[in-house]
C-alpha cells in the first residue's frame, strides 16, 4: 500500500537545491495543491531569476522563464491571453521586492487574477549570498560585510504590509517553513491563494519565510532557529489582507 | 503635373489642423493623392500650430511643406514665419481680424479676410478657419456642393452631426467673400 | 477612393495590427506613437481585446512575452527611450524564440533628446538593441499605407520565423496622414505547439525560456537561430529600386529620408542629371543586392538618413567600397529637405 507519493505536478527529477533548503518544501507544497485542485493541465507557472530559476524543470505544467523581477508582467500577458488558465509566479526576495518590485505592485494594484508565490529568506542566494531587500538590520552578507547598516542601505522591506495598502490586492499572507505545523498552514494559505484565483478573486501572494542554510552559513537546523529568532520578529506571521472577508491587518 | 502645397498655421485651438484635414479629405474624394502632417509636441498646447498638406495627381514624395503655395496665417507669428516661404505666385491668405499688418511680398496673392470677426458676428465663433477654407476653395476653383458635402461628412463624425450644417455655413460665407 | 480612409501613421499601425488578429496590446505613453496606444484603448475592448496600460515599458515587454508564450499575437509600441528599456526584454524574446511585433516611432536622442523624427535607432534595432547575438526583422515603412502593410507582415514574419519584429517608423510617419487602404488579406496565424497554453494532461510539459547553462548546448541553439536567420535573409529581404536602371548617381534612404529623396531624384532628372534611388524596406536583413549591383554603374552613392550616419555601414559593406558612399543628413530632430539631397547629388555628378 502506498501511504505517501511523490505529487504529480512535481516532475521526478533531482532538485539542485542545497541541502536544508526550503525551496523543495514550497516546490511541493505548491505541486500538491495543483493535485489535489486538479488544475495541472490548465496551470502555467512562471520561474523567476534566482536560486529558484530552474523551476521550470521541476514543476509538471506548463512553465516560462522570466527576466529578472518581471515575473508579474510575464504573469498578466499569459493570463490575459487565456483568462481560463490558472497563473502563478514563483519568486524570490531579490525578484521580486528589488528590481521587480514595480511590477510587482502594479500587478497587486491592477487585482491581476494571478497567485504569488513569494520566497523570502532575506538573502541572494544564485549570486552567492547578497544583501537583499528583505534582509535584516545589521545582517552580515557578502555586500553588507559589516552587516546590514540602515543609515546605509535602510531598512528591510516587508511586502505584505507594504501591498496591504493597496485596494487592488486581493489576499496576503506570511507563512513559513520551518516546523511541521508551520509547513501545514503554509500549505492552507497556498491552496487559498489558488482558489481565489480559481473564483476569480485576484491577486494573492503568499510570503514564505524561508531559509538559507548556505549563504547565511549555518546549519540546516540552526538555520530554522534563525527563522524562528530573528526573521519571525522582523517578518510577522499572519494574514494582512483578505479583501472578500474585509480583513486587513494593521 | 498638378501639385498644391498648403501651409496651415495659426494658434491652437483655431482648427487649424481641421481646416488642413478637410482640404485633404477635399483631395482624396476627388481621387488626389494627399498627405496631412501636423506640427505636434508642447507647441501644440496653446503656441503655434501648424499642418502641412499636400493635394497631387502624383504620388506625394515629402509631406513636409517649406515653400506652400498656399499659405494659411491665422495670427501675425505665423505670418512673420512664413510670408518669406509663400512659393513665387503663392496665395496668402490671412486673417485680418488679427493680423493689422500688410504683407510685404510682392510677387503672391493676398487675401485678407476677416474671418474671427465674421465668424463671430454670424454665430459660429470657432469657424473662422472654415472661412477660410471656403475663400480657399473658391479661389483655388475648388468649391463644389458635392466634394464640399462629401468631405464635411468624413471630417465630422457621426456624433457631431450637428456641426455639419454650421460648418457648411462658413464655407458658403468665406466662399462668397 | 471609397475604401480609402484618412488615418495617422500610428493609427494605421493599430488599425491594422487588429486586422492581423493581434488582440493583446500593452504600452507605456511616449510621444510621439501615443496615438497607437490611444487607438488600442479605444478599440480593443469593442472587440474582446486586451488593451493594458503598463506601468513601465519594461512591464510592457514582459507583458507582450507573456502573451507570446501563450501564443497568441501580441504587440507594444514605444519611441526611442521607450525601446532601450524594451531592450531586456526584447532580448529575451530572442532567446525564448517568441514571435512579437514591437513598434518604434523614433525621436532624436541620445538620452531624453526630442520628439521630432530621427532614425538615429538603426544600429539599435538592426543590430538587436539588446545583449547577446541575435537579430530582429526590421521593417522601415515610408508611407501610411506601408505602416498598415508591415504591420500585417510583421506578424507574419514573427510567426513564421519565431523571430521579434520591428516596425521602424519616425515621429513623421507615426504623426502625417495619407489615405489607407485596409483591404488586405492576412495569412492566419501557423499553429504554435510550443506554446505554454496548459499541458490538458496530454502532453510533456512546455518550457518558454532562454537560460542554457551548458556552453556546448547554448552554443547549438544560437548556432541553429542563426541558421534561421540565413532563412530570413535569402526568403524576405525587401526594397524599392526607384530609377536605378541607367543612374549615374545613387540614393539609399528609408523611411521619411526616402521620401524626401524621391522629391530629389525627380528634381535631378528634370536637370539632366541621372539620379536613383534604393529604399530598403527590410532593414534588417539589408538589401545587399541592389547596391552590389548600383556599384558596377554608378559614381556614387549617397545616403540620406536623419542620424549622423548609421545605414551608411551597410551601404559600404554592400557595396563592397567599390564607389565612394557619402552621407547627407540632419539629426536631432531635423529633416533633410529636398534641395539639400538635391545639392549633394549635383555635387556627386560634377
Amino acid at each position: 500500500m502506498i501511504v505517501y507519493d511523490k505529487p504529480h505536478a512535481l516532475l521526478d527529477v533531482p532538485l539542485h537545491y542545497c541541502p536544508g533548503c526550503t525551496h523543495g518544501i514550497v516546490h511541493k507544497l505548491v505541486a500538491e495543491v495543483i493535485d489535489e485542485l486538479g488544475i495541472e493541465g490548465k496551470t502555467i507557472g512562471i520561474a523567476p531569476v534566482g536560486c529558484s530559476v530552474m523551476a521550470y524543470d521541476y514543476f509538471a505544467c506548463d512553465m516560462i522563464e522570466a527576466a529578472h523581477g518581471r515575473a508579474p508582467a510575464v504573469a498578466t500577458g499569459v493570463k490575459r491571453a487565456d483568462p481560463s488558465k490558472i497563473v502563478f509566479t514563483y519568486q524570490g526576495d531579490g525578484d521580486l521586492a528589488s528590481i521587480g518590485m514595480a511590477e510587482t505592485v502594479h500587478a497587486a494594484a491592477r487585482n491581476e487574477n494571478i497567485t504569488v508565490i513569494f520566497i523570502n529568506n532575506a538573502i541572494y542566494g544564485m549570486t552567492g549570498g547578497q544583501m537583499a531587500p528583505t534582509s535584516l538590520v545589521g545582517q552580515v552578507t557578502q555586500t553588507s560585510p559589516y552587516g546590514r547598516d540602515p543609515k546605509l542601505c535602510g531598512y528591510p522591506i516587508k511586502v505584505c504590509e507594504l501591498l496591504s495598502e493597496l485596494e487592488g490586492a486581493e489576499y496576503l499572507e506570511r507563512v513559513t517553513v520551518n516546523s511541521i505545523p508551520h509547513i501545514r498552514a503554509a500549505k492552507k494559505a497556498i491552496k487559498k491563494a489558488f482558489m481565489n484565483q480559481i473564483e476569480g478573486k485576484g491577486f494573492s501572494l503568499i510570503e514564505v519565510v524561508s531559509s538559507c542554510p548556505t549563504n547565511w552559513g549555518m546549519t540546516p537546523q540552526n538555520a530554522l532557529k534563525w527563522i524562528e529568532e530573528k526573521m519571525l520578529p522582523q517578518y510577522p506571521l499572519g494574514v494582512y489582507k483578505d479583501r472578500s472577508n474585509g480583513e486587513v491587518k494593521k | 503635373m498638378s501639385t498644391k502645397q498648403f501651409l496651415f498655421s495659426g494658434f491652437g485651438g483655431q482648427g487649424i489642423l481641421f481646416a488642413g484635414k478637410f482640404i485633404a479629405y477635399k483631395g482624396l474624394i476627388e481621387d488626389k493623392q494627399v498627405s496631412w502632417l501636423p506640427s505636434y509636441g508642447p507647441e501644440m498646447r496653446g503656441g503655434t500650430a501648424s499642418c502641412s498638406v499636400i493635394v497631387s495627381d502624383e504620388p506625394v514624395g515629402s509631406p513636409i511643406v517649406t515653400y506652400p503655395d498656399v499659405l494659411v496665417a491665422m495670427n501675425l507669428p505665423s505670418l512673420d514665419r512664413f510670408e518669406g516661404k509663400v512659393a513665387p505666385g503663392g496665395m496668402i491668405f490671412l486673417d485680418s481680424s488679427l493680423i493689422e499688418r500688410e504683407v510685404v511680398r510682392k510677387d503672391v496673392k493676398v487675401f485678407r479676410i476677416p474671418a474671427t470677426r465674421l465668424a463671430g458676428e454670424n454665430g459660429f465663433p470657432t469657424l473662422a478657419n472654415m472661412i477660410i477654407v471656403g475663400k480657399i476653395l473658391k479661389e483655388l476653383g475648388e468649391y463644389n456642393d458635392e466634394g464640399l458635402k462629401a468631405a464635411l461628412a468624413k471630417v465630422i463624425s457621426a456624433k457631431h452631426a450637428d456641426m455639419m450644417e454650421v460648418n457648411r455655413k462658413a464655407i458658403d460665407l468665406g466662399a462668397s467673400l | 477612393m471609397a475604401d480609402k480612409v484618412l488615418m495617422k501613421g500610428n493609427e494605421a499601425i493599430a488599425e491594422a495590427a487588429i486586422k492581423a488578429g493581434c488582440r493583446h496590446y500593452f504600452g507605456y505613453p511616449i510621444t510621439p506613437q501615443t496615438e497607437v496606444a490611444a487607438y488600442m484603448a479605444k478599440r480593443m475592448p469593442k472587440i474582446g481585446g486586451t488593451f493594458l496600460q503598463a506601468e513601465s515599458e519594461i512591464a510592457a515587454i514582459n507583458m507582450v512575452y507573456g502573451v507570446a508564450s501563450a501564443g497568441l499575437r501580441v504587440m507594444t509600441s514605444s519611441s526611442s527611450p521607450g525601446i532601450s528599456l524594451k531592450g531586456e526584454g526584447i532580448s529575451y524574446l530572442a532567446g525564448a524564440d517568441l514571435p512579437a511585433l514591437v513598434v518604434n516611432v523614433q525621436r532624436g536622442g541620445p538620452g531624453l533628446g526630442g520628439i521630432q523624427p530621427s532614425q538615429s535607432d538603426y544600429f539599435q534595432s538592426t543590430r538587436g538593441g539588446g545583449h547577446g547575438d541575435y537579430h530582429m526583422i526590421v521593417l522601415a515603412p515610408s508611407s501610411v499605407q506601408e505602416m498598415a502593410e508591415l504591420t500585417v507582415k510583421a506578424f507574419e514574419l514573427a510567426d513564421k520565423y519565431r523571430m521579434t519584429s520591428m516596425v521602424l517608423a519616425d515621429g513623421t510617419m507615426g504623426q502625417m496622414m495619407e489615405p489607407v487602404d485596409l483591404n488586405f488579406d492576412v495569412a492566419p496565424a501557423p499553429e504554435k505547439p510550443w506554446a505554454t497554453t496548459g499541458t490538458e494532461m496530454k502532453r510533456k510539459h512546455n518550457i518558454v525560456n532562454s537560460l542554457s547553462l551548458v556552453p556546448e548546448e547554448l552554443e547549438k541553439l544560437n548556432i541553429a537561430r542563426f541558421e534561421r536567420y540565413e532563412l530570413v535573409k535569402k526568403n524576405e529581404t525587401m526594397y524599392e529600386e526607384y530609377m536605378m536602371d541607367d543612374a549615374d548617381i545613387a540614393i539609399a534612404a528609408f523611411g521619411i529620408a526616402a521620401r524626401v529623396s524621391k522629391n530629389a531624384v525627380n528634381e535631378a532628372r528634370k536637370r539632366g542629371i541621372k539620379a536613383g534611388l534604393i529604399r530598403p524596406i527590410t532593414l534588417w536583413p539589408f538589401p545587399d543586392a541592389p547596391f552590389k549591383k548600383a556599384a558596377t554603374h554608378v559614381k556614387q552613392i549617397i545616403s540620406v538618413e536623419l542620424n549622423m550616419g548609421q545605414m551608411i555601414e551597410d551601404v559600404r559593406l554592400a557595396s563592397e567600397c567599390k564607389v565612394p558612399v557619402t552621407l547627407c543628413n540632419r539629426v536631432g530632430g531635423m529633416i533633410p529637405s529636398p534641395e539639400q539631397v538635391l545639392d549633394a547629388i549635383v555635387k556627386a555628378s560634377k
